[in-house]
């Protein structure tokens, strides 16, 4: 059975590349510009890659920010990534305050430039970085890391990360340079990424793949 | 130590993936797709495509490219070389490149570097930077291949695109450009301590050790290889092996 996924189409930069990569796992690919589209999906992607404030207006231009909403809250599958997990959250102090879809509790803040010893951390955080479990834990049980190892890398571009409020909504997290940042959260039906999946080589796409096969 | 990127340099003119010396001279190597695609399978961190004529005609042949490499390839993909407006750069990024270098155009209008990051993001916006060394501890920027002056101090150059929003540097020794005789590793150790964004150097690499010193001394965070994978002379899993080996932070692909 061909699985179907609908993207939130809002001018997201990263929005064909993450078609493509769906596609190339053999998803079948919708993109929605339209309240409807979004209501009608049967798991949603929500992607983003820029300014959090930029994302924000662009979900709001296309009156598509109540559907995002209620979609959430039907308890079908729904991925952000990169801004698109940001966005989760309840608003970012990137440009000044701006206001989230407080899907789940938390805030975006800026990736500190210094360490605890007082030395300069490089930011933004670009590259290849490993997977880790949350709160110290060896493993994880969810179908979006299904096949992946602790350890295994995926492809990071931010100067912004989440601060969830809920332990428990974190999935994933990673190390830079003495700093934990969020890397994946899960709560229900809601999963997000702060990596980009579709730029993440084979491990990338087995995180779609989960996605997909994810009820 | 941050973690350390392995990108594949492909050079490209018109449909062949090509390799020069001090970026001239240049020899055929093969079809870039095919090298991109198997790159990629090896483990590459990344792959940048450079534009070696970036003529009007030849940039529909790079989109092909771009549009091809990006339906089989799901690592960052990089695309350079002739680009001078933002019209250019959306055509690429739509095309499926997820990060532009600019060199030329930023020198003559380096507004253009602003403009690309407040539209696109800075995560986007590489600043090339082709340096000649002119004397002890100095270089000078070059656009148009290495061909024509800018009269641009390359490291002030380099701070100076961090404060107008590139993302990242794309820094390559013009004169060590294909000679395999390693990186300008000096000419990499002032950069990096002149910008706190990502420098991926490139030109020269001709041994592991090379890479090594670009890291390791020069601080770089990425480095480009081209000639060694091209020829079959290194591969990307071995580089990989012994950076890890060495106690380089490259990823465990």
């Amino acid at each position: 059975m061909t699985a179907t996924v609908t993207l939130v189409d809002y001018g997201a930069g990263n929005l064909l590349s993450v078609a493509r990569a769906f596609r190339h796992l053999g998803a079948e690919v919708i993109l929605a510009d339209t309240p409807a589209a979004v209501a009608g999906a049967a798991r949603l992607v929500l992607p983003g890659v820029g300014a959090f404030a930029a994302c924000m207006t662009g979900l709001e231009d296309k009156g598509l920010t109540d559907a995002v909403r209620r979609f959430a809250a039907g308890g079908r599958p729904f991925l952000g990534i990169c801004i698109g997990m940001q966005m989760m959250f309840d608003g970012s102090d990137e440009f000044g305050t701006t206001r989230g879809l407080g899907l789940l509790p938390g805030w975006v803040r800026a990736i500190p430039t210094t360490d605890g010893d007082g030395r300069r951390r490089k930011v933004p955080h670009i590259g290849w970085n490993a997977l880790q479990p949350a709160n110290g834990a060896n493993r994880w049980d969810d179908p979006l890391m299904n096949g992946i190892a602790p350890g295994d890398s995926v492809y990071f571009v931010h100067s912004f990360a989440v601060e969830p409020a809920e332990r428990a909504d974190t999935l994933a997290e990673c190390d830079y340079e003495g700093i934990r940042l969020l890397a994946a959260a899960r709560r229900d039906n809601l999963a997000g990424c702060q990596f980009h999946p579709e730029k993440s080589g084979p491990v990338g796409l087995r995180i779609l793949r989960g996605f997909l096969d994810g009820k | 130590m941050r973690n350390l990127r392995l990108i594949a340099r492909l050079d490209i003119k018109g449909p062949n993936l090509i390799k020069g010396i001090q970026l001239e001279g240049v020899r055929v190597v093969g079809d870039p797709r095919a090298f991109a695609g198997r790159y990629y399978n090896e483990g590459a961190d990344e792959i940048l495509y450079m534009d070696a004529v970036a003529s009007l005609y030849a940039r529909d042949t790079m989109l092909d490219i771009v549009r091809r490499t990006a339906e089989e390839v799901f690592v960052p993909v990089t695309v350079g070389g002739g680009l001078r407006s933002v019209a250019d750069v959306r055509t690429m990024l739509r095309a499926g490149a997820d990060k532009v270098a600019v060199n030329s155009a930023a020198t003559t209008q380096p507004e253009l570097v602003s403009e690309i990051a407040r539209i696109f993001g800075s995560q986007c916006m590489v600043l090339q930077i082709d340096a000649k060394r002119t004397g002890p501890g100095r270089w000078e920027a070059y656009r148009d291949c290495g061909r024509e002056h800018t009269g641009l101090d390359a490291v002030a150059w380099a701070r100076q695109g961090e404060a107008l929003g590139a993302g990242e540097i794309l820094l390559t020794s013009v004169d060590r450009e294909g000679t395999l005789r390693g990186f300008d590793v000096e000419l990499i150790a002032a950069v990096t301590a002149a910008v706190s964004i990502p420098v991926i150097a490139s030109g020269g690499m001709g041994s592991f050790t090379h890479l090594h010193d670009a890291a390791v001394r020069g601080g770089a965070d990425a480095v480009a290889v081209a000639h060694l994978v091209h020829y079959g002379k290194a591969t990307f899993p071995a580089l990989r092996a012994e950076a890890l080996a060495r106690g380089l932070p490259v990823r465990a692909a």
